[in-house]
């Protein structure tokens, strides 16, 4: 079974990186580009006995930092 | 003194500190492999130390943190043990939970490598005892990693008591009201993002680092 784990800073915490891709969109020419903010994709291939609170575990305890970071789970079959 | 070091894969920053502790309190440190799941006996401190463990993979900390040796290292805490966690080693503390708050990317994006002036807050703990409340000492600092984050309240607390060890004189990385090391509660845990075991004899060009070691020397011997 896989599941996609998707991690994001939360929304108030400063994303310098985030800032650093948007002003190289802007050099590259692209307008109207008003703000970027990167995450991570996490993709794990799991025991199909795996539960969904097996999966958050996953994300609270490692994945994600959740001080500063949300996680979204996605299960794919 | 009886004294240890963490060892991560990736740490770099453990033989410095190694030095320094055995310079200023004359017994070498033993240093201990992330994976054992003991600790010497009798320990009085423990750095956990510089570098890139686990190659920052994921979260700088982050796998270090959930280390086998990082249980008896917390274990060790709870029981009054001193621990000093500095660069990577306060990354490693914040993300196992024996520090609040967090280490994010630099606000400016870049690495920043170079000497900075600390002010000393509290020197009411073992590792700032030899300083003078509100003195200014050097010390570099070498990381991508450091901005350091607390939600307001938690800010707030921090500051209320008196949990700031050293702050920043100037804006170096974006930390939260430029908060450079941090205590817990008890005050027997340090994490700080400056390197004072690179600052502890003339040729590192600052000497300000050494006081802390002497600090924790006087104060840990005192206590038996």
């Amino acid at each position: 079974m896989k599941a996609r784990v998707f991690v994001t800073l939360k929304s108030g915490v400063l994303d310098p990186q985030g800032k650093a891709i948007q002003h190289a969109l802007e050099g590259l020419g692209f307008e109207g580009v008003n703000d970027v903010r990167a995450g991570k994709l996490i993709e794990l291939d799991v025991a199909d006995c795996t539960s969904q609170d097996d999966i958050d575990a996953m994300c609270r305890k490692l994945l994600a930092n959740t001080v500063i970071e949300n996680y979204r789970i996605e299960a794919i079959g | 003194m009886k004294s240890a070091v963490i060892v991560f894969p990736g740490s770099n920053c453990d033989r410095d500190l190694a030095v320094a502790f055995e310079a200023v309190s004359g017994r070498k440190p033993e240093m201990v492999w992330h994976r054992e799941t003991e600790l010497p006996e009798g320990l009085d401190l423990i750095g956990v130390p510089g570098g890139f463990s686990y190659g920052d993979y994921l979260r700088s900390g982050a796998m270090a943190a959930r280390s086998p040796i990082m249980q008896a290292v917390a274990q060790a805490a709870a029981r009054g043990t001193y621990v000093l966690g500095i660069c990577n080693g306060f990354q490693v503390l914040t993300e196992a939970g024996l520090l609040p708050g967090a280490l994010m990317r630099n606000a400016g994006i870049h690495f920043v490598c170079r000497s900075v002036a600390l002010t000393v807050e509290n020197r009411q703990s073992a590792f700032t005892s030899r300083y003078e409340a509100g003195e200014t000492i050097n010390v570099p600092v070498a990381h991508h990693d450091g901005n350091y984050f607390a939600d307001a309240q938690t800010l707030d607390r921090l500051e209320g008591e008196g949990r700031v060890a050293f702050r920043y004189a100037e804006a170096v990385n974006g930390s939260a009201r430029n908060i450079a090391g941090i205590l817990n509660e008890s005050g027997n845990v340090l994490g700080m993002m400056p390197h004072p075991e690179r600052a502890i004899e003339k040729l590192h060009g600052s000497t300000d680092g050494r006081r802390m070691f002497e600090g924790l020397t006087e104060g840990l011997l005192a206590r038996v």
